[in-house]
């Protein structure tokens, strides 16, 4: 590795911390604006003004935002996010019995989707223009088309309701051997795939062409090499790029965009957590999860530049 | 498989029931029972139809054992096992898993007693409870009077936060005077007391609790697990104070929010029972084989609200109109889809033991809404009314108000606004808008809540002197026939004057498998109001 990529890859991990001060002001600025007041939410019917006074005390919402604002990135960093506002559990532990389940749905999503959108991806880009790349646009674009609730729903109604292969519900916490988490995630995480792999073919079936139309793989053909040879060995590597970068935003909609996909299953993650906090203005549980879900598509993004840069001959052998 | 029918049993008081069902328990011959009855005034067919009931559900005698798995209408990281903080359906049918009250409500919301072994009051003021000697906790830990002293006075104090905080500042002093006597005095005369303590905020818990964690109770059920916004688990107590109750060995019980999940939770047989289906999804349910709806006739309804106090529902001859615009039978069948009951513009409901039943039923007239619409001089101005989602069905009660109008030549102007926020910003603040209101222990409750001239809900802001009179008068009113009475009148009043249109009263629906038995109805909610757990078994 040499000075020039030392210094992109330290740029790129500077700007990611920086954007990430800037969310995390954002995002508590976003939560002072919505409407409600926690301490009329807490106390529901028997608020009289005495008491949300005395409740807004203790919670310091009387301070002013600035100082709490520090209080709050003080914690984030100390990693302490604070304690929920409703039902006074550490906003740590809340979020860390949740965490897993969703990371745990959208690394299976991935395991699943990501092999094969790259399948498609490639082969499509290799026999561009016959009739199977049509078949596998078409039908790509059409599933994608679709909303996932749509997908879901009709699953739930033919493999749970009708057949009753599988159950409608998912519980990520008492998983039974191989065989049950294979029922248990199946539904789940096709619906996602549906979502995602469309995106991820299409950008790699653009990027591996782009990638076969250039001149050092007509020297490749020339050459004598095997399409799979020039797919895999030349076209390909040039192409990390592009398909990391379609990778990691299909990818970070997996975390925090999968909140129908939770509804209708039932499945206990983050995003649902999220909007239980955001109804019950639970601030410091909406701020800690935001600021996870911000953190995980700059990670995301981040890697995937990263990848980019490193994977660019033209970056590491100057 | 059909619409459930309707209990003959639930016909009679849950006393009278449960007579019955022991005298054929002991052998009492048909010719007796119906004998009895009819002696009590029960037409023939009605007696007949009864004694054939009692038999039928003798047959079904409770199985014990089998693991049920029940889903609520919600669940956040809201979700408590204090009863003093339970604010959502699902808190109420978690908590009465694991702790009992001193009485509870039965069908016709009618106090029974349930740790309370007696209870005698002195001019409705002074009451005196003696508690059963044979309740233990969870934990092994006996019953006493301290117990009921704590459980009780928690919800006067401010930091504990509790929602029946202004339900409980009337008992002035909770004192427990033996071992298992306790004596409440009240600020006033209050006949519904044992009401009061049948509520689910009066649940008994443990003397000194303040780690809610977990539950600890007297209830038929031991917490096992309690995960709020996940699940809660509950095992059978085999120490229950109830005979052979419960019958189930374990609960699992979660909350789906989705109707359609939930509906289809149960539908792929991941669940057994599920709260709070649609009426749109209970045709689904009951034409799939092996499932069943059990509707709850309760007193639940959204209300038109007219202000009294400002634009043209200040006119009174408006206020008439709009309640004979009321296409009742229409909004019953086309909006219920036939789970409901008439409303008479009174915010009590047939299920209620106060219900005055010989009030006349305003029906649908529009030459009656167009001759007090014209006496009231709008004329062709266009009349906002304000709907929202967060009221339930106001949108399409206004559209059917809408289309009615036009024919007697009133211009309604619908206005929509979000769920989010309606309660604080909407609610109350327009001279035409809706309300909802849930379903209510007690008639003294509902009108001392949403009708007294100085309530803070009285939702269209009506006064009447001679209304408040009665209602404190009846709360102090111990002998049944005289509060009847004086109930009755408050309902003719509330329906000629009040500025509060009621159209029906919604039925609670919920969706079960036909495996399970023995789910009665209690109007206070869903899931024989919220009181399944302790009366259900599995049939293998």
């Amino acid at each position: 590795m040499n000075a020039t990529v030392a210094r992109l890859v330290a740029v790129r991990l500077g700007t990611t911390l920086l954007t990430l001060l800037v969310v995390s002001v954002a995002i508590f600025a976003i939560t002072e604006l919505l409407p409600g007041d926690v301490a009329e939410i807490v106390l529901g019917q028997s608020a009289t003004p005495e008491a949300v006074a005395g409740l807004r005390a203790a919670l310091h919402l009387d301070q002013p935002a600035y100082w709490r604002y520090l209080q709050w990135l003080a914690g984030l960093v100390a990693g302490n996010p604070g304690r929920s506002l409703v039902n006074s559990d550490s906003v740590g532990a809340l979020i860390g019995s949740r965490l897993p389940n969703s990371l745990l749905l959208a690394s299976v999503t991935a395991a699943v989707s990501v092999p094969v959108a790259l399948t498609l991806g490639i082969t499509t880009a290799m026999t561009r223009g016959s009739a199977y790349d049509r078949a596998v646009s078409v039908l790509t674009v059409a599933i994608v088309s679709v909303p996932e609730f749509f997908v879901a729903t009709v699953a739930v109604l033919i493999f749970a309701v009708k057949l009753r292969w599988l159950p409608a519900l998912s519980y990520a916490s008492d998983i039974r051997g191989i065989g049950h988490f294979f029922r248990t995630f199946a539904m789940p995480v096709v619906s996602l795939s549906c979502v995602v792999v469309a995106q991820m073919v299409r950008m790699t079936r653009a990027a591996v062409i782009d990638a076969l139309r250039s001149s050092y793989v007509e020297m490749a053909i020339l050459k004598g090499a095997r399409p799979a040879r020039i797919v895999l060995a030349h076209a390909l590597p040039n192409a990390v790029g592009p398909i990391a970068n379609a990778i990691a935003l299909s990818l970070s909609y997996l975390l925090g965009g999968v909140i129908i996909i939770e509804i209708i299953f039932n499945y206990p993650g983050l995003a649902k957590l999220m909007v239980d906090a955001v109804s019950t203005r639970d601030m410091p549980l909406v701020q800690a999860c935001a600021m996870i879900f911000c953190l995980a598509y700059l990670l995301l993004v981040t890697i995937a530049d990263l990848c980019a840069i490193l994977s660019n001959p033209r970056l590491r052998y100057r | 498989m059909s619409r459930k029918t309707v209990d003959p049993l639930e016909l009679l008081s849950t006393a009278d029931a449960a007579l019955i069902r022991s005298a054929l328990q002991n052998r009492a011959t048909r010719r007796d029972v119906m004998g009895w009855l009819m002696a009590g005034g029960v037409g023939v067919a009605t007696a007949g139809s009864i004694v054939t009931y009692a038999t039928r559900a003798l047959a079904e005698t409770p199985k014990k054992g089998g693991r049920l798995r029940v889903a609520g209408s919600g669940t956040s990281t809201a979700d408590t096992v204090d009863p003093a903080k339970q604010s959502f359906s699902t808190d109420y049918a978690r908590c009465n898993m694991f702790y009992n009250g001193l009485t509870s409500l039965d069908g016709a919301l009618a106090p029974q007693l349930a740790l309370a072994e007696s209870i005698e009051n002195d001019k409705a003021t002074v009451w005196t409870i003696k508690l059963r000697k044979d309740v233990a906790f969870h934990d092994g830990k006996k019953l006493t009077a301290a117990d009921v002293v704590y459980s009780l006075s928690r919800h006067k104090d401010p930091s504990v936060g509790s929602k029946a905080k202004s339900l409980a500042d009337q008992m002035t002093a909770i004192k427990a005077t033996g071992p298992n006597e306790v004596q409440i005095t009240l600020s006033a005369p209050n006949a519904d007391l044992p009401v009061v303590l049948g509520t689910f905020h009066f649940l008994i818990v443990k003397d000194g609790t303040t780690d809610f964690s977990i539950a600890v109770g007297t209830g038929p059920y031991k917490c096992q697990e309690f995960k709020p916004g996940v699940r809660s688990i509950a095992v059978r107590n085999d120490g229950y104070w109830k005979p052979a109750q419960p019958y189930v060995d374990e609960i699992e019980f979660i909350g789906i929010p989705d109707e359609s999940a939930r509906v289809n939770a149960l539908l792929s047989g991941d669940v057994q029972l599920i709260a709070a289906v649609n009426a749109r999804s209970a045709g689904r349910i009951s034409s799939t084989p092996g499932y069943q709806i059990h509707e709850t006739k309760s007193g639940n309804y959204t209300d038109l609200v007219m202000r009294v106090d400002s634009g043209p529902t200040q006119n009174p001859d408006f206020v008439l109109a709009m309640k004979y615009l009321f296409d009742r039978e229409q909004m019953r069948s086309a909006i219920a889809r036939n789970f409901a009951v008439l409303g008479n513009d009174h915010p009590i409901d047939p299920t209620n033991r106060f219900y005055n039943g010989e009030l006349p039923q305003r029906p649908f007239d529009l030459d009656k809404a167009k001759f007090h619409f014209q006496k009231a001089g709008i004329g062709a101005t266009a009349v906002p009314i304000v709907v929202s989602p967060a009221a339930d069905n106001s949108t399409e009660m206004a559209l059917l108000l809408q289309q009615a109008g036009q024919k007697i030549g009133l211009t309604l102007d619908i206005q929509r606004v979000p769920a989010d926020g309606y309660w604080t910003n909407h609610w109350m603040k327009h001279p035409l808008g809706f309300g909802n209101i849930n379903p209510r222990p007690s008639a003294d409750i509902l009108f001392t809540l949403f009708f007294k001239s100085d309530a803070a809900w009285n939702e269209c802001g009506w006064k009447n002197e001679k209304f408040d009179q009665l209602l404190a008068s009846a709360r102090a009113e111990t002998d049944e026939a005289k509060r009847k009475q004086m109930y009755w009148d408050m309902q003719a009043i509330v329906h000629e004057g009040s500025g509060i249109g009621v159209p029906m009263f919604l039925s609670l629906i919920d969706g079960l498998s036909t495996k399970v038995k023995g789910l009665g109805s209690i109007p206070l909610g869903g899931l024989m109001g919220y009181n399944f757990a302790e009366n259900v078994w599995l049939e293998a």
